[in-house]
């Protein structure tokens, strides 16, 4: 007796258990995840600040100052968004994030905004995010030493090559070897700093990453002139800030704000001067500082003034270039080549404000 | 409804007084619990990974990798699949773990023995190791042993060279090695057919010793039989099986040969290293377990001390020392997970990559999962079948 009518009672039970957890569950969907339009901004203003993954690891674009403090490009547009946001550009977080954990990351929302040197691709597109807009033109080289006497990066057959996972510089790199007919043997790590260190220790004939990327890394090698840049660019790099998917609103904000930036250092108006083009006789100044006219702020929940505020922090794009990369910059120099604005020959291009 | 009365209503005593009823009861509730958390645990991954946009299914896996690979231990391409990549780090991580336990076996065996040495110096210096290697975080050995070691040898051009040759420089170590040629498999049947040879000579050797009593030396013979099938097979083959294959210093690096990289050579340095410490201290327990009056018995039996070891001393401590051994096989496989930080291409490593380029963090996280339980358990039933059979067994 005893058993069998256990174990049937037991069955039951267990079944009608299944049934109770499965049919509860279809409908909750309370795990903090954004997915409607405008969601992304209430967040953060109930926050009470941004939160941006970057890193902290690559001079020019995103290191730590000698106070300790993050800085650097993308460091850079990360705060303009939190001074459109909130008018302040210290309410901020930076996450440092590897480069394999980029895609994760803002796939599930976990920051609002990804602004790690991330190159724009279709695939990456599709599926971990909104790219908003191109911020920074780079191409993929090579650093070499230079007492080898390599003069192009068809010397390297059969070289080994230093290079960090989950990337596209991995991928471009066996794209451009195996296009050339070339042996490639590689060395590959997760972390930026093992990849460098491993190449300066000679385990490497070659290392490879975008060109912007290496000359910020060369700055900082003991000796920057035995390491130097090989003429190729084998890929295209439009490193761009991505959002998640599935906000529109946030998404053009984000885009609002970059955008802002580029027409700033279009029609002159600088971190200096601000204050006083906000009564300048320019129709378009006027309008982009609030002065007069709306051109969608308020639709995206910025206030009239965002620009300002944007400006005064960061100023506009050539400023934020020149303090990590200009001549004068903190970190390395790097000209500005395709990253002059159009109307000085490069590809820095926004649409109207208005 | 009679089923129903009987199932509640057992004879008089009231359903919650019931001794079996209330453990029955216990029962369900352990299981209701259990099934909640489990349905609780998917319905989270699911939804969460629904409202995060992030892809399950593995419907990637034939598509191109795209991606290099350090090493492999198999021919591996850009264009091969996802999946041929996720299966070219499960390999690299056989590879290194099963190398890694063969190595830390053997040296903490030898440690293990040696920390019971009556030799003052052998034993001090053995106990000495193994507080060091045992106390400092595996992580930290690895760094060390890689940026710290393996990278600061001399550059390839300047590389350091030993008889043989064999080459070290920062690029790895390089020796000579055989490689096979066309009469290889032939071969291979001449040795298949010395192994057949040597097994039932064995057989019949050791029948004609209990039948005669004398000794026949079976083992030694047997092995005589499989070597000389094997030399008479090198020279009838059409030539020579393997042939020698030198390193030799190309534009870049050293061609040819037997190749440790540094990343793996690191590696396995630092699990060996690292997991002996611990095999030494489980010899070395297992085999001070075993009774005083065991050894004294045996001696006192007229037992040589070799005997004394063979049969009562190492039988007993087997016994002891195997559970916790397979688990310290299983740490060094899940260890070797770390070869992540240090560059070599892992099971791990490879899965990261396929994440990162596929975009399928749930999938390939399971994969991984997967994998590791798939490696441990094998383990562990290979480890206790072989316990079982060195089981203490009641007659």
């Amino acid at each position: 007796m005893g058993l069998k009518r256990i174990v049937l009672l037991m069955g039951l039970i267990a079944m009608v258990g299944i049934l109770a957890a499965a049919c509860s569950s279809d409908d909750d969907d309370d795990n903090g995840a954004v997915s409607s339009a405008g969601a992304r901004l209430d967040l953060v203003m109930d926050r009470g600040n941004l939160i941006c993954a970057g890193r902290t690891d690559l001079p020019g674009f995103g290191f730590l100052d000698a106070n300790g403090a993050n800085a650097g490009f993308d460091i850079d547009l990360c705060r303009a968004v939190a001074a459109a946001v909130f008018g302040d550009a210290s309410k901020l977080t930076i996450i440092p994030i590897s480069a394999s954990e980029r895609g994760p990351t803002i796939q599930a929302g976990e920051v609002d905004i990804l602004s790690r040197n991330v190159t724009w691709t279709t695939t990456r597109d599709s599926q971990w995010g909104n790219y908003t807009n191109v911020m920074f033109y780079d191409g993929q080289g090579f650093m070499v030493p230079t007492d080898k006497g390599y003069t192009s990066a068809l010397d390297l057959d059969g070289a080994t090559v230093c290079v960090t996972s989950g990337t596209t510089t991995e991928l471009n790199l066996a794209d451009f070897f195996r296009q050339n007919g070339m042996t490639l043997e590689t060395v590959v790590f997760e972390d930026t700093a093992s990849v460098y260190g491993a190449y300066e220790a000679g385990r490497c004939d070659a290392t490879t990453s975008d060109k912007s990327q290496l000359a910020a890394i060369r700055s900082g090698f003991a000796d920057p002139g035995a390491h130097m840049i090989l003429a190729e660019t084998i890929s295209k790099e439009p490193l761009t800030p991505v959002v998640a998917h599935g906000d529109d609103q946030w998404f053009d904000l984000v885009k609002t704000v970059m955008y802002t930036l580029i027409n700033a250092e279009e029609l002159g108006v600088t971190q200096a001067n601000v204050d006083a083009m906000v009564s300048s006789d320019n129709i378009k100044i006027r309008r982009m500082l609030g002065t007069e006219g709306e051109f969608g702020q308020s639709t995206l929940g910025l206030s009239a003034t965002f620009a300002v505020d944007v400006i005064k922090a960061v100023g506009n794009y050539g400023e934020i270039y020149d303090r990590h990369m200009g001549p004068n910059g903190g970190s390395f120099t790097l000209p500005r080549g395709d990253n002059k604005l159009w109307s000085d020959g490069g590809l820095i291009y926004a649409p109207p404000l208005k | 409804m009679p089923l129903l009365r009987s199932m509640l209503w057992h004879s008089d005593i009231p359903l919650w007084r019931d001794a079996r009823v209330l453990r029955a009861f216990a029962q369900i509730v352990s299981v209701i619990i259990v099934v909640s958390i489990v349905v609780f645990a998917v319905n989270n991954v699911l939804t969460a990974a629904n409202d995060r946009n992030l892809a399950l299914g593995f419907d990637f896996l034939g598509e191109e990798a795209g991606f290099p690979i350090a090493e492999s231990v198999v021919k591996y391409h850009e264009a091969n699949s996802f999946r041929y990549a996720f299966y070219v780090g499960v390999l690299n991580t056989l590879k290194v773990a099963l190398i890694g336990i063969v190595a830390a076996t053997v040296l903490g065996v030898v440690l293990g023995v040696s920390r019971l040495s009556t030799n003052w110096l052998v034993s001090k210096a053995a106990g000495l190791y193994i507080e060091i290697f045992r106390n400092i975080p595996l992580l930290i050995q690895l760094f060390f042993w890689y940026f710290g070691v393996f990278l600061l040898f001399p550059a390839v051009e300047n590389a350091i060279e030993w008889p043989g040759p064999i080459f070290i420089s920062n690029r790895g170590i390089f020796a000579v090695w055989a490689s096979t040629t066309s009469s290889f498999g032939p071969w291979m049947l001449w040795i298949l057919g010395g192994l057949i040879l040597a097994v039932v000579a064995r057989f019949s050797l050791l029948r004609i010793e209990a039948r005669t009593g004398n000794s026949t030396h079976p083992n030694l013979l047997a092995i005589a039989a499989f070597v000389l099938v094997s030399i008479i097979g090198w020279f009838l083959v059409a030539d020579a099986p393997l042939a020698k294959s030198t390193p030799e210093l190309g534009r870049f690096n050293f061609q040819g040969g037997l190749n440790f990289t540094p990343e793996f050579t690191a590696l396995l340095f630092g699990l060996v290293i690292y997991t002996a410490s611990f095999i030494a201290e489980i010899v070395r327990s297992g085999i001070q377990a075993v009774e005083k009056g065991q050894v004294e018995a045996a001696r006192a039996l007229g037992l040589s001390e070799y005997q004394t070891l063979k049969m009562v001393v190492i039988p007993q401590s087997l016994r002891i020392i195997i559970p916790p051994l397979i688990s310290q096989y299983l740490n060094l496989t899940k260890n070797s997970s770390l070869a992540l930080t240090i560059g070599y291409p892992d099971l791990f490593g490879v899965g990261r990559i396929i994440i990162n380029q596929a975009g399928r963090a749930v999938p390939v996280f399971a994969m991984i999962m997967a994998a590791y339980l798939a490696m441990s358990l094998t383990y562990a039933v290979i480890g206790n079948l072989y316990n079982k059979h060195v089981r203490f067994v009641d007659r």
